[in-house]
This record gives structure tokens, sequence and C-alpha cells, in this order.
């Protein structure tokens, strides 16, 4: 390679101060260039990351081709987690299903149930009922907060600070337990059906919920002041890995990636569902682009779903879960063991499962990756024809090459860290 | 209906075949011949403007006589509107259409999955390239109504090629060209790196 290549290495790394708005003062995102160097012969370096590395997040591997320390070229394989859940799912019945949308984004395992169970719903033209609806909101919120707290943990490790982490998973542990309380697992929750809800939320969890939302931000709080002011954070994310916004439009990028770049742009406000429009919270946008921004976007995040929350416990109404339809909606058991009649749909609904119209549906919701969209085409029996997973991170990952070109190595592992990938899903 | 669809065959006629309208989404089924030119006019029209390209993916029915879709669902921010694009294609024919990458940099790996999992060739595409099977993946397309679910090979001859798999395979040539480690590799490994052989060592059936 000819010497001389602007190089985009922040060469004054200063604290960085704060302006008159109160936020901190950035250290300049034009790169410096360095001093001119002998061609060294330019030979390049292949490097091989993962897919057996904790920073690639999961089975992600990249080849890497360097010059240097510069990365020329990312070359990212993936599919070592491949599982085929869309096929799977033509084999099986809606309800079964679900199951499966708990293991492809399994950081938010709630937002993917309420996500398949509304892209079935509108499907067969179900209406839900008004507790259902806000049951759901808050399955979504938890799940952006728990996602977003791992998302800050991990990241704020692979960038050397260990402290953000443990109090990330510290808050991440507690709604953990509500989600424990609730589904009666951790990971595999399987929370919706079609139509309802696996159960109604136990004694005790909207008081455990409520506790949460009121001594939440004040873990946020610290994070913000152990790391949005921290020299060593901002050096190692300002200008990195800049995206403008219609480049991330052009990359179909979404989330927190695509709001970071400064494309206001959230599901949830947008193209509103579970009454989404009814709630007050606001769409933090980014203006740089780069990694610093996408973390403050998941930072405010974290904030707004705490607010949205509270909304939910405080609108929260009485009345039934689940739809009143006996072909869609199991029996209770009790009834189903002394009830014909019960008995009988309860039969029909295990053995046959529920038909769904001729046609197809596209359903997204704004999860914390980023859009995630069930396509369903159904030819008028009990299982889909296609069942089709519009991927968030798959997307957001596509453009990791385009990020990381002429930044150094180690911003390659801030630029990974910050699309915030989940290989179960990437992959599926 | 989606005031776009009525556009679409004001300006392309007979290049625009069936519209639905279900559930509130429209659908509009285009012909294989104007695609590009029908994807571009959507992107660049002003009072179209479907700037961002939400997914690609593909259908193939358990009938075998309807015809597998390409399926695009396309998006404009600014108008908060959404539209369905759907091409067909006989499903025991060949699968070949333009790709969308030059208009979207996303569709990149949408559209290696769409030939990775359907077979569908993509004209155009920079680096059409299996993508979450390995690449010397010998089943064919998993997601295609002939492919079994539990795959073609038996599951003895699964096992047998991953405990074969040769660690040399690793690398693709290209990526072996960019350490100019390629010259370094025995001679044998480098014959079965060009015959495109990586997934097996000892020769296979």
């Amino acid at each position: 390679m000819s010497g001389g290549r602007p190089r985009s290495v922040e060469l004054e790394l200063a604290t960085p101060g704060v302006d008159a708005r109160g936020r901190p003062v950035r250290v300049p995102l034009s790169a410096a260039t360095l001093p001119e160097e002998p061609d060294l012969g330019g030979e390049h370096l292949l490097v091989n990351i993962g897919p057996q590395h904790p920073a690639t997040h999961g089975v992600l591997r990249l080849v890497v081709e360097l010059d240097g320390e510069t990365v020329i070229r990312v070359i990212p394989h993936i599919g070592y987690l491949h599982s085929g859940f869309e096929k799977l799912g033509e084999y099986r019945h809606y309800n079964q299903i679900i199951p499966l949308t708990d293991r492809t984004d399994y950081l938010s395992p709630m937002a993917n149930n309420v996500c398949l169970a509304m892209a079935v719903e509108q499907l067969m033209g179900i209406t839900i009922t008004p507790r259902c609806t806000v049951l759901r909101v808050i399955a979504c919120e938890m799940s952006r907060i728990i996602s977003h707290l791992v998302w800050l943990g991990t990241t704020s490790i692979d960038l050397g600070a260990f402290t953000p982490f443990l109090w990330a998973f510290q808050e991440r542990e507690r709604i953990y337990n509500l989600q424990e309380q609730w589904t009666g697992a951790r990971l595999t929750t399987s929370l919706t059906r079609v139509g309802g809800m696996l159960a109604d939320i136990p004694a005790g969890f909207v008081e455990g919920l409520r506790e949460f939302t009121r001594t939440f931000p004040k873990t946020l709080a610290e994070i913000d002041r152990v790391l949005t002011r921290n020299a060593v954070w901002a050096g190692r994310t300002q200008g990195i890995g800049v995206m403008t916004s219609d480049e991330a439009i052009n990359y179909s990028l979404s989330g927190p990636m695509l709001r970071a770049s400064g494309v206001a742009w959230d599901l949830r406000r947008d193209q509103p569902y579970l009454d989404y429009e009814t709630y007050d919270f606001e769409v933090p946008v980014g203006e740089h682009g780069d990694v610093f921004d996408r973390y403050l976007v998941r930072l405010e995040e974290c904030h707004q779903s705490n607010r949205i929350l509270a909304q939910a416990l405080d609108r929260l109404p009485d009345g039934p879960v689940n739809v009143e339809d006996p072909h869609v909606i199991l029996p209770p058991k009790s009834r189903a063991m002394s009830d014909m009649e019960a008995m009988i749909y309860h039969f029909k609904q295990v053995m046959e499962g529920v038909n769904a119209p001729i046609g197809e549906a596209y359903c997204a919701i704004e999860n914390p990756k980023g859009e995630l969209g069930y396509y369903f085409v159904s030819d008028g029996t009990a299982k889909p024809v296609r069942w089709r997973i519009r991927p968030p991170s798959f997307i957001n990952l596509a453009a990791i090459s385009k990020m990381a070109e002429g930044h150094l190595l180690s911003d390659l592992i801030a630029i990974n860290a910050s699309v915030d990938i989940v290989m179960g899903e990437i992959d599926r | 209906m989606n005031p776009s669809a009525e556009a679409l065959r004001a300006t392309f006629g007979d290049a625009i075949g069936r519209v639905a309208v279900a559930r509130g989404e429209t659908t509009v089924v285009v012909r294989a011949t104007r695609f590009l030119d029908v994807m571009r006019w959507l992107k660049d029209t002003p009072g179209q403007i479907y700037n961002y390209l939400v997914d690609v993916t593909a259908v193939e029915y358990r009938d075998r006589e309807r015809p597998l879709e390409v399926v695009y669902h396309l998006r404009s921010l600014a108008r908060h509107a959404n539209l369905r694009i759907k091409v067909e294609f006989d499903p025991r024919g060949d699968l070949a259409i333009d790709s969308v990458t030059p208009l979207w940099a996303g569709a990149n790996w949408l559209e290696r999955e769409v030939y990775d999992m359907f077979g569908v060739v993509f004209a155009g595409h920079p680096d059409l390239r299996r993508i979450l099977m390995w690449e010397t993946y010998a089943e064919g397309h998993p997601l295609r109504k002939d492919f079994p679910l539990r795959g073609r090979f038996s599951r003895s001859e699964q096992v047998r090629q991953a405990l074969n798999a040769n660690p040399e395979a690793h690398y693709s040539l290209e990526e072996l060209s960019i350490a100019e480690t390629y010259g370094e590799v025995p001679a044998d490994v480098r014959d079965r790196l060009r015959r495109g052989e990586r997934g097996l060592v000892g020769g296979s059936e």
C-alpha cells in the first residue's frame, strides 16, 4: 500500500468537557492524518477472529484483511448456529411456533413471542382484549430493557470497562426474576398464545415491577456518569463506525442503529401497534451515526422504556386476558376434563390446530435490536406455508464491512459490539 | 389500496400483473422482465420514494402448480407507506431475477439468503455465495418444498462429512490470496481448493 494514507486515528485525546447544553464536547470527528510513513512493503495480513472469540458476541467469524493495524476488508462468516427455524415452522401449528421464537433473539424472547402472536392474529383477524394489549406492552418493554442492558454490559467489557457490566447485569437480574415469576422461565418464556397470553401476571408482579421502575433510573444515571464523559469511552467510540443517515437507510438498518444515524423512525411511533400511540415517550435520535451515538440512543431508550412500563402499570385494566373464542383459545384444563364441549375443542386444537384463512400477513414490531418482522403465508391449513423472520441484527450486521473499513483492528471490536448482534437470530 | 399500485399500472402497463389488497396490505405482481425498472421507478420517482427495503424473501407453495414467488417488502419512510412486490416463477424452471443490490445495499445479504435457501439466482449481485449454509454444501436449497425436513443425506453421512471436515479448508481461495499464504499450502491441498472441494478429506462420492 502506498504511504501517507490518512488513518482514522484520534491523535489528541483529552477528557471531553461539557458544552453549554450540558452535552459532552466531542473529540473532533475529522480523522487526524498521521505523518508520512515509509512504505514498508505493503504486505497484507489475514487475521481470523472467531467463531470462538468473546468479543464477537456469539459464533460470528470475521476474516479481516489488515495493513498494519488498519482494517482493509472484513469478510463475515455466519451460519454456525443455523437451526432451520423457518423450515421447522412449516411443520408446526401456529401456537407450536412460539417456542421457536424464544430461541431466535434469545436476549428478548418475550418481545419475539408478542410479535409472533400479533402476526398470526393479523392473519386470522383476531382482536385481543385490552388487558392483553397492556400486558404485551409490558412484556415488550421489559425485553427492551434486558436486551439493552446485556448490550451495555458486554460492550463496556469489550472496551475495557468492567463495572458497568456488573451494574447492568444486576438490574437485568431483577427483570429476569419478574419474568420468571410470570412465565416460569428465564429464556424459554413462550409467553404469548394466539389470541391471548400463556398466563396472567402473578400476584405481587405489579408491585415488583413498580419497584423496579422506581429504582432503575438511578442505576442508569450511574452508568451514564461512569461512561458518557469518560475519556477512554469517548475516545474508543466517537467517530468510529460512522453511518450517515442516507447510508443507514440504504443498508436497511433498523432500530437504534438507524436512529443513531439521525433517522427518526420508530415503529412504535410511526406505525403504532398495541396502542403505543397512547403512551407518552420520546424517540431518541443521534446525529453522528457513530458508536457513541448508538450508546446514547440505547441508554435513553432504557429511560423511555422505563417510562412506558410505569404508564402501562398505571393503566392496566381488569378483565379477561384471552379472547372469548373456543376455536382459538384452549379451554382451562379443569373444564376440558369435565365438560364435553370443552373437551372437544381441546382435542381439536391440540390434534388439528387452528386453521388460518388463505392469504399472507407481514407484522413488524420495534424489537430491541431493530425491526423484527414475521411474514406468514397460509394456504388455509393449520400450518403455515412459509414463515419468514425478518431478522434485524442480520441486516444490521451486513453493514459491518462498510463501517469497519479504514478503522483500526481494535475499533472493529467496538463497531461489532455497537451493532448489538445476537447470533441465534442471525443464523436462525 | 396503496395508490402506488395504480400508478405502477399506468406507467408500466402489461408488466404489472395482478394487484391484491388484503388485511390493509397491497401486493403487486411484477413480470421479471421489467422488474428492475419497476423497482428503480418506485425508489426514485417523486411521490413514491420507497427508499427503505424492508425485506427480501421467497415463498414456495405446497401446491406444485402454484408459482414460486420472490417477495420484496418496500417502505417509504417519509410517507409511512408499505408496498409488497412479487415476482412469480415456475418452480421447475430457471429461477433468475435481477439483483436490487445496486439500488439498496441492504439487499446484499438478503438476496444471498434467498439464493442459499431457494436457489434463486440474482443477476448482477456482487457476491452471490451461500450465506447460512457453508459454501460447499451439497444437499441443495433447504427451504424448497422438495427438500426433506431432515436433509437429503442420511444422518450417518452428515456426521461423516462433519467429522472429515478439512481444517485447511476454512479459508476461501479469496481469503488465502489476501495473505499470500496460498503459495505456502501443500500442493495437494491447493489442488483440492482449486477444485472447490473444501469440506471433505480423502475424496467423496
